[in-house]
């Protein structure tokens, strides 16, 4: 990847804010590098869209520092909203605006000149695939059609860097598949993006992720490595009938944790070279012999539950 | 009639019009008692319509479906009876406590008098909440309302549940929680339709019935899914420039799909190609730098893309 060896695109220093007695945020650290996908990932309330919210220069921090694209976001937050974008979960959408309306009225908002808006705009409409609609009213747009619209017009004034918080929630598997594509079209072009998503299968797309647990980032670093810094292995054991056999493989040694998945099994061991016969020899008293035991890749969700541990919920 | 083998859901040819729009088309579908089911399409694909169908509140222009063995058409009243529902949005009362919502909701389900305390006890148990009856619900954790919820759900034993999306946005731990308590349930007996987008969710279900444009167009176990749904092999390809690797794979001979997956490409190709082999020539021949290829187990996202893209291809062709 072209990454620039300047300044990085985003950096944050001991970030913090409270609200009243509620500590949302805590000395949060982390660098984005130019042209990087960094996802803000875990559960609502673990401070993701706080954060978000001030890297975009829209709440204030208590404490810390943000820069987004070399300028200083406390300092300066209007001048850092000419080289940022930030696309909340509740993107404001004309709905009684045709698309092209929406689009212009934004390019309005950030300023772009009337001679860029056209080549501007059609040339976002033709990455979106929404090319044609020009005069849809927005209310009539499919969901996934208007999230492809508010990012068309986050990005008419073509920022360097693009905060999205939560932007594919409701949003079908398809029409995510294409919204992704996007992305990836525009960190080509050397647009970084941070996103914030409680989705672990989307977090799997960035290229590193910050993990947010009660305020705090807790880990930091790439999905591979996430996965492999993960405290042992995961198995995954198929077999008719899987709830029987949980408490059987929960009380043996070496098994760390039990997941009753719908046809199957996920068993995280502690080591799967010495645990995988063990595991085999168990099924194999009960006659279960058919059973498919395989060591697995962990998901993201795996990770985050092994590295955090039994959080109060 | 054995209620023990007759399925809890089943709908034969159910089918409903707006219009001159067709929304569900003569969809057939049976779920035993006790079985955990997804369903999952794309937003318009008829869900929603078929699960108002389910719980009595649409009647079907065709076709018909029973749940709980009670008529959707001609026993719409019965049916809501027996049936349980439970949407993200949890529909609690945050400004009632804990207690309040249950009894709200107990009335609401018309539970009997002397079972309710009997309820109410069995739902605070399973929320893991008792001790916490009179905390107000908006201020307990994303885990516990969610589980609150459930409880408010089945105060009344419904034999079957509809859950839409349920675990979206909670706290991973919480969310197994919740999970195992519905698989708990489901070892009683009772029989749910967990309706969602996440593909994360599905894979907690025993059997999912996928569904594009109103019609049924595969239903199996993840792992059945995840073995045939693709009609090839996935492979993952590090590579860069990712995008002249995509121009260089798509429409390639024995090349399926080929999509940007993070920072690589997941690949599928066809069983009676070229394979694995012929990629790296592909992808020098547009100037990418190619790395590692692997073999990598499809995820039921990858299936659930391409079948439903394999539909609109069909359409498009025909």
């Amino acid at each position: 990847m072209s990454v620039d060896t300047g300044e990085p695109a985003v950096s944050v220093q001991a970030l913090g804010k409270r609200f009243g007695a509620v500590r949302a945020v805590h000395e949060v650290a982390f660098t984005v590098a130019r042209g990087e996908i960094f996802g803000l990932v875990g559960p609502d309330g673990a401070g993701k869209t706080t954060t978000m919210r001030m890297l975009a220069g829209v709440l204030r921090a208590d404490s810390g520092q943000i820069r987004v694209d070399g300028v200083d976001v406390l300092a300066d937050p209007e001048r850092a909203k000419r080289h940022l974008s930030y696309m909340p979960q509740r993107f404001g959408l004309y709905e009684d605006l045709s698309v092209a309306e929406n689009i212009f009225f934004y390019a309005e908002l950030f300023g772009v000149p009337r001679a860029q808006r056209i080549s501007r705009s059609s040339e976002l409409l033709r990455a979106a695939g929404l090319a044609g609609f020009e005069r849809r009213l927005a209310g009539q747009l499919s969901g996934g059609m208007k999230q492809k619209l508010g990012l068309v017009c986050a990005l008419i004034h073509t920022p360097r860097v693009l905060l999205l918080d939560e932007p594919t929630t409701g949003v079908d598997p398809v029409s995510r598949r294409d919204f992704w594509a996007i992305l990836y079209e525009l960190r080509e072009t050397g647009v970084s993006i941070v996103m914030a998503t409680a989705y672990m299968d989307e977090a799997e797309r960035c290229s590193r992720l910050a993990l947010f647990n009660a305020g705090e980032v807790s880990h930091c670093d790439t999905p591979a490595r996430l996965k492999a810094a993960m405290p042992g292995a995961l198995v995954s054991i198929t077999t008719a009938a899987p709830g029987a056999l949980r408490g059987v493989l929960a009380g043996m040694p070496g098994v760390l944790g039990v997941l009753l998945m719908g046809d199957r099994l996920h068993v995280r061991v502690d080591d799967a070279p010495r645990r995988l016969p063990e595991l085999r020899a168990a099924l194999g008293a009960r006659g279960l012999t058919q059973a498919r035991v395989e060591t697995i890749e962990p998901g993201i969700e795996d990770v985050f539950v092994a590295l955090l541990g039994a959080t109060a919920a | 009639m054995n209620p023990a083998t007759e399925p809890a859901v089943a709908a034969r040819g159910l089918s409903k019009r707006f219009g001159a729009f067709v929304a569900v088309d003569h969809l057939d579908l049976a779920i035993g008692r006790g079985e955990v089911m997804g369903f999952i399409g794309p937003n318009g694909a008829g869900k929603s319509t078929t699960i108002r169908m389910f719980c009595g509140l649409l009647a079907p222009s065709a076709g018909s479906a029973s749940v709980a063995g009670f008529d959707v058409g001609t026993q719409s009243q019965r049916v809501r009876e027996h049936i349980g529902y439970m949407s993200q949005k949890f529909s609690l009362y945050g400004d009632l406590t804990v207690r309040e919502n249950l009894r709200f909701f107990g009335g609401i389900y018309r539970v009997p008098s002397r079972e309710f305390a009997e309820r109410t006890a069995f739902a605070m148990r399973m929320a893991g909440l008792e001790g916490r009856e009179d905390a107000l619900v908006a201020t307990l954790a994303g885990g516990w309302k969610q589980r609150l919820a459930l409880g408010c759900a089945i105060l009344h034993r419904p034999p079957v549940l509809f859950l839409d999306e349920p675990t979206s946005g909670v706290e991973p731990q919480a969310r197994r929680q919740f999970w195992d308590l519905i698989h708990e349930l489901a070892a009683d007996g009772v029989t749910i339709l967990v309706s969602t987008h996440y593909m994360d969710e599905a894979e907690y279900c025993n059997r999912i019935a996928l569904i594009d444009r109103g019609r049924l167009i595969a239903v199996g176990s993840p792992t059945e899914l995840r073995a045939h749904g693709l009609g090839g092999e996935l492979v993952e390809v590090a590579c860069e420039p990712l995008g002249a690797a995509i121009k260089a794979l798509a429409g390639a001979p024995g090349v399926i799909d080929a999509a940007i997956f993070g920072d690589r490409l997941h690949v599928v190709l066809a069983a009676d190609g070229p394979g694995i082999g012929g990629l790296p020539g592909l992808l020098q021949a547009r100037g990418v730098r190619g790395g590692a290829i692997r073999s990598v187990a499809p995820s039921l996202e990858d299936v659930f893309v391409r079948l439903v893209s394999r539909g609109a291809d069909a359409r498009g062709a025909a």
